[in-house]
């Protein structure tokens, strides 16, 4: 089924969307002409999937929740932002907070991501086949980020146990990020990442990131990190 | 907070379309900044032009009475309250003539550069000004959400930093108010409590000392606290710096005919060929600049 | 020694209290972080009275003669605008800060008064809406817990840009208090000193929070009411920003509002107070043409029903209650002493929220000191403390002549001090004098 946001409006493609008959077997969607709209596809709920033909504006399927969203274009701030489950798929680069917040699921970017990706993350796997820009994975709780290409300044600062991997170079880590060991555990656990989004890279390669844990509990040694 | 948008065209394909692309950009930045708006077009002459505001009335017969006898080789262009002085009469000049006249503002001088801004919804201020009807190289514009000063002309962007030179500022600085009373003390002068006031009084100061904009601007990394997306116009083309932490948008298209900024891709979708462009953000604390 | 102390000149500079805190600074190195808010002295409601009736001015009869109470929030945008019985709300407090049994209670109490509560930084629990009536759901820089489900759940959505107690502050949750469950919902390590963000993660300014506003509408099919609370610093341009970036209502918490767990250099010395922040937000929505269509909630040390008639007095539509809920449960209660001591305070001075050891079990994830809370029972004191203060605004309203609280104005008050007549553009009493203020 298609929409033209050049021909209806935001609220009539999101609010159908938001609300599938499940009844009928309409399950495969495609929007022409976002013309750069936001909240695009935010707050879905179903196992549907939207195909977007085009760039899209601010928290593109924000808060996604089953849906399997491709966006052939560039994303604005926040995709998938507070992600619950299901995939995003952005086969252009993505602006800044991408999968910001993120409880669940997978955001998948081809190109390049700006500063603060996956920033607060709490459980979303994002893999991003270019590169992030600073800040990234800012105060992530959990889940994974995956980067194939090279890391801008301060990554990880203040990450709790979110887990990053990195094949290209990382200009500098932030506040209690560190590199971590890559044993076989985490070599089999990368490569499952990989594997599920058909991605053909060596896990092997990959460098680990992540917490040193020493901001956990207030000490008085720590107070120029705060 | 507001919108910010520039378009620097690499050829001459769109020169007359310039103002009609730029109000596509600006009206779809209303929102952003319901206040205020304003736009700097710059447009080669071979001679010195003043864009100045006509206060309430005075009018454009009582200005000619006053700068007959003043100014050399001299055409007038009225556009609702604003009247573009083209003469051959040097800054140095006319700049001091211009300030001395109570009932106008001097809002914008150079070879190229024509200022216009007002109090309104930017989708009034256009359509006021007919910017639809413009040509031009290159353009800068802004749509103002007011955060901490007064809804006002003054308080409105884009300001003039120098000859052919203005700025449009997207963020909230937060030294401002210091670094007022400093550049006070060096000569400049101020007509509003805004931030941007400051930061184009911070980088025309800085020009004035024949340092060049890039350093300028990089330098301003250092001297100006908060938040910002500054697009600053010259006369061949613009500049873009984002701070450090980079929290306020910019996006930027770019084709084989020109280079767009905006805050939000939104304001570009419009644009011709758009869908082909080379999309990409200015990464924090570097400047970018076209056409110089 | 008492025959000595009696004669002895004490420090106004150095008191016992700050000769104390820098001897604690010097012993452990860090800041003091505490709960609750502001305990010094600022001008407040108590320096405004009303003027009551007089040989030009009626009063209403009590009870005979109705007093409207009831006020209808979030009707710019929103679909289902929210119709409160009384004008009076009960602010964000996190589960994680107060336990479930305290939370419960709240829901219970403001239910049964036909008013609302709030959740907090630890998101929504489901005895939370269980229990509540109407409840209003934050969004704040962290997320914890945020999910689409609960957002459409709520009967309103507050984002969350600041708190009267730490205007620029995040969320603080010392690890005592992070147990299992509060671990769990905030997706965190049990035990670790949680640190939270003070900026929203993916937005920052107004023109951006306008289309976050749009998201959440768009998610939420523009049902509910958008709330913007924004803690006491710049109050006039706040209201004017909320109203650009699209909120239905602006929620404005003074100084005296508080945490449970800050920085006590942030408590004290950021922000002003809620009497000041009032006038300001109130001159914004009317210069704006807004008030009374975009809602304005009041919090910041509001006590009594007197406190309540004077914010509305003055142009709030209504007014929200954080510590005096707390204290109607039991906070500060004359019981326990040995437990208070073990904290090193006593009744009536008690901040120590942020330990988690709260001896009437109101601020605390410990079950065996929750079993001093049973919700049932402290369900029936927020009720009856929200029946008080409505009673006492109906009092205040009928004497001043007015049949409906609304109808109460800033020319039914007059200021005891300078201040209060500056702060409040009221003017002093017995005469015409606004300071400040030349009409």
């Amino acid at each position: 089924m298609n929409f033209d946001l050049s021909k209806k409006t935001l609220r009539e493609v999101n609010s159908y969307l938001q609300n599938i008959d499940l009844k009928s077997n309409q399950r495969d969607f495609v929007i022409k002409n976002p013309l750069g709209n936001h909240a695009l596809c935010a707050g879905l709920q179903d196992e549907i999937k939207v195909t977007i033909k085009g760039h899209v504006g601010y928290y593109c399927a924000g808060m996604n929740k089953n849906a399997e969203v491709t966006i052939e274009g560039n994303v604005g701030t926040g995709v998938a932002e507070n992600m619950m489950s299901g995939l995003v798929h952005v086969k252009g680069n993505a602006s800044q907070s991408a999968g910001a917040t993120g409880q669940g699921g997978t955001l998948v970017i081809d190109g390049d991501a700006s500063s603060r990706c996956g920033i607060s993350m709490k459980g979303i796997n994002i893999i991003v086949k270019g590169s992030v820009g600073h800040m990234s994975a800012f105060m992530a709780q959990s889940g994974n980020l995956v980067i194939l290409g090279d890391a801008d300044e301060y990554l990880g600062d203040s990450i709790y146990e979110a887990k990053i991997y990195c094949l290209g170079k990382v200009k500098s880590l932030g506040a209690d990020c560190i590199e971590k060991e890559m044993n076989d555990k985490e070599i089999k656990h990368l490569s499952a990442l990989l594997e599920a989004q058909n991605i053909k890279a060596d896990p092997k390669k990959f460098k680990r990131y992540g917490s040193a844990r020493s901001l956990y509990n207030f000490k008085i040694d720590n107070v120029s990190s705060y | 907070m507001c919108g910010i948008v520039g378009i620097y065209l690499k050829n001459k394909k769109y020169n007359k379309q310039l103002g009609k692309l730029l109000t596509g950009m600006m009206n779809n930045m209303a929102s952003r900044g319901p206040d205020s708006a304003g736009f700097a077009i710059y447009n080669k002459s071979s001679k010195f032009k003043y864009t100045v505001c006509l206060q309430k009335n005075f009018e454009l017969k009582d200005l000619k009475k006053i700068l007959k006898s003043k100014l050399t080789n001299t055409k007038y262009k009225l556009i609702a309250d604003h009247v573009v002085i083209e003469t051959s009469s040097k800054p140095e000049k006319t700049i001091p003539i211009l300030k001395n006249i109570q009932d106008i503002d001097l809002v914008g001088y150079g070879k190229s550069i024509e200022i216009f801004k007002q109090v309104g919804n930017p989708k009034d201020v256009v359509k006021k000004f007919s910017l639809d009807k413009f040509s031009g190289s290159h353009a800068i514009g802004h749509t103002r959400m007011a955060t901490e000063s007064a809804i006002t002309t003054d308080g409105s962007h884009p300001y003039s930093t120098g000859e052919d030179e203005c700025l449009v500022h997207n963020g909230s600085l937060s030294n401002h108010n210091n670094l007022r009373r400093s550049l006070i003390k060096d000569g400049i002068e101020f007509k509003s409590q805004n931030d941007t006031e400051v930061a184009a009084g911070y980088i025309s100061n800085s020009l004035k000392n024949k340092t060049s904009l890039k350093e300028t601007l990089t330098n301003g990394l250092k001297d100006l606290d908060g938040f910002y997306t500054f697009i600053t116009g010259t006369q061949k083309g613009f500049a873009v710096l984002r701070d450090e932490i980079a929290c306020k948008p910019a996006v930027i298209a770019e084709t084989k005919d020109y280079v767009a900024i905006a805050s939000e891709f939104q304001a570009m979708a419009h644009l011709p060929d758009v869908n082909k462009a080379d999309i990409y953000e200015p990464k924090p604390g570097i400047v970018y600049s076209w056409g110089s | 020694m008492s025959e000595i102390k009696k004669n002895l000149k004490g420090f106004s500079t150095f008191p016992h209290d700050t000769i104390a805190e820098i001897q604690r600074s010097a012993r452990e190195g860090i800041y003091q972080i505490r709960g609750l808010g502001a305990k010094r002295k600022v001008p407040n409601f108590d320096d405004l009275v009303f003027l009551g009736a007089s040989a030009s001015r009626y009063p209403l009869e009590g009870y005979r003669e109705k007093c409207n109470t009831s006020v209808v929030i979030g009707d710019r945008f929103a679909k289902k605008p929210i119709t409160l019985d009384i004008p009076i709300t009960i602010a964000g407090m996190s589960f994680g800060a107060l336990g479930a049994n305290a939370k419960d209670a709240l829901g219970r109490g403001a239910s049964a008064m036909g008013t609302s509560t709030t959740t907090g930084d630890g998101g929504m629990t489901p005895e939370e809406r269980k229990s509540s009536k109407y409840l209003v759901y934050q969004l704040l820089p962290s997320r914890y817990g945020m999910n689409p489900d609960d957002l459409r759940k709520a009967d309103a959505i507050e984002v969350v840009v600041g708190q009267g107690a730490k205007p620029g502050g995040g969320g603080m949750l010392l690890g005592q208090k992070i147990n299992k469950r509060v671990a769990q919902m905030r997706n965190l390590p049990e035990g670790i000193d949680q640190r939270s963000a003070c900026r929203h993660p993916d937005w920052t300014g107004p023109d951006d929070l306008e289309i976050k506003i749009q998201e959440l509408r768009e998610i939420t099919n523009w049902e509910k009411p958008i709330y913007v609370k924004v803690g006491a610093a710049r109050a006039y341009y706040d209201t004017a920003l909320a109203v650009k970036a699209g909120a239905d209502v602006v929620v404005l918490d003074g100084m005296q509002g508080g945490t449970a767990a800050t920085q006590d250099v942030f408590i004290e010395h950021v922000g002003i107070p809620t009497l000041g922040a009032l006038r300001e937000a109130v001159d914004s929505l009317k210069e704006l043409n807004m008030h009374r269509k975009v809602q304005l909630i009041v919090s910041g040390g509001i006590r009594s029903g007197a406190d309540v008639a004077k914010a509305i007095a003055m142009g709030a539509d209504a007014v929200s209650i954080g510590s005096a809920a707390m204290i109607a449960l039991n906070c500060n209660a004359d019981m326990y002493p040995e437990d208070y001591e073990k904290l090193g305070t006593a009744a009536g001075y008690c901040h120590h929220c942020h330990t988690g050891r709260c001896p009437v079990g109101v601020a605390t994830q410990d079950p065996e000191l929750e079993k001093r809370l049973e919700p049932d029972l402290a369900g029936k004191r927020v009720k009856n403390y929200l029946a008080t203060l409505t009673l006492e605004l109906q009092t205040l309203a009928r004497a001043n002549g007015k049949s409906d609280v609304r109808n109460l104005e800033p020319e039914d008050l007059a200021a005891l001090t300078v201040e209060a007549a500056a702060m409040a553009r009221v003017p002093l009493a017995g005469t015409t004098w606004i300071p400040g203020y030349d009409k």
